[in-house]
């Protein structure tokens, strides 16, 4: 593996570093005040490697709840990992052994980086989209690690800093959106989000969202189809 | 013991939701005609579904009434349509964030 590929691969998951770190500190840090400890944060941080997957985890620990509830609200709120698999099926088709690897580590941030980014020079795109899953990955349990033995001995604020994670998905939009004459998709992806959050509430709206974008991108490819017949 | 359990529940279902769709659509040789439409689509919308996400908890109602994300988003989205670069767009409005909920609002 070249050297110089390797640092572009680390380059381009600089700011997932940064916000896993943080994201993946305050999970530690609110795991130790349940009294649970770093076993806890490092397996967690291992096997589910899920943001908001382990955040509420933590509360279902804190309120013990029920084995059904736990798998319901954890596919709630996990459910847009399937998109993210439809759209990469065909990427990582043939990725051979480290397939699994791969899918097991896709989260929102490895997805949105190995959709948008093109592999350095010399680097296959599934050697690519290994790498950023790695990378992300120990970025991940160091965080949650960190966060449970540090705990809020911190001195200095950092408030806001989860914001590196949304500023992320922003300029990866931006990007899209340059990049691409079809803003249709775009545009869909964000106004049945806005609509279902309003109409079905932060808990349960994703997957309503889900539904309803992929009805309308496979509809709008009908008629896109239809306008190129005509 | 009933605590493991729930972390290893809620660990098989999040890996249900990321192995599920090659399961069910990666098996034949060729993948199906709208699985390759959708994959070629969905990032786009899955972009501004995430960044929507992202403000799930945001109070749009209530005092600051989600000013500080969204001009932290007009920042981030300005600078990167202004110089291209990731880093640059997320560390300075990031940065930029931080202020507004630490020092103004």
């Amino acid at each position: 593996m070249k050297k110089q590929a390797l640092k572009t691969v680390f380059r381009d998951t600089l700011p997932v570093l940064t916000g896993y770190l943080f994201l993946g500190g305050g999970f530690g840090i609110l795991l130790s005040e349940k009294g649970y400890g770093i076993f806890w944060a490092f397996f967690m941080g291992l096997f589910m490697f899920a943001g908001s997957g382990q955040y509420l985890a933590v509360s279902l620990l804190a309120s013990q709840a029920s084995l059904i509830s736990t798998a319901i609200a954890t596919l709630l709120v996990n459910a847009r990992h399937l998109f993210y698999g439809i759209s990469l099926v065909d990427t990582y088709r043939d990725a051979g052994r480290k397939k699994p690897y791969m899918i097991f580590a896709l989260t929102d941030e490895t997805y949105s980086l190995v959709t948008q980014n093109q592999p350095p020079e010399g680097m296959g795109r599934q050697s690519y989209c290994f790498w950023v899953s790695l990378l992300d990955h120990i970025y991940w349990v160091c965080g949650c690690v960190l966060g449970n033995i540090l705990g809020s001995t911190l001195p200095m604020r950092f408030d806001g800093v989860e914001f590196v994670l949304t500023a992320l998905f922003v300029t990866m939009f931006v990007e899209q959106w340059i990049s691409n004459t079809n803003h249709r998709p775009a545009v869909i992806g964000v106004c049945s989000t806005v609509l279902c959050l309003m109409i079905f509430g932060s808990q349960i709206f994703l997957i309503p969202s889900m539904a309803l974008i992929a009805v309308l991108l496979t509809v709008s490819r009908k008629t896109a189809r239809r306008d190129l017949h005509a | 013991m009933h605590n493991v359990w729930i972390v290893v529940v809620a660990a098989l279902v999040t890996m249900a939701t990321r192995f599920l769709p090659f399961i069910i659509f990666g098996r034949g040789k060729k993948t199906p005609d709208i699985i390759l439409y959708l994959g070629k689509v969905l990032p786009y919308a899955i972009m501004g579904m995430l960044v929507v996400y992202c403000m799930k908890d945001v109070a749009f109602l209530a005092y600051p009434y989600g000013i500080p994300e969204l001009l932290g988003c007009v920042v981030v989205a300005a600078l990167q349509l202004w110089k291209r670069s990731s880093l640059l767009s997320i560390g300075v409005g990031t940065v930029f964030y931080m202020v507004l909920v630490q020092l103004v609002f």
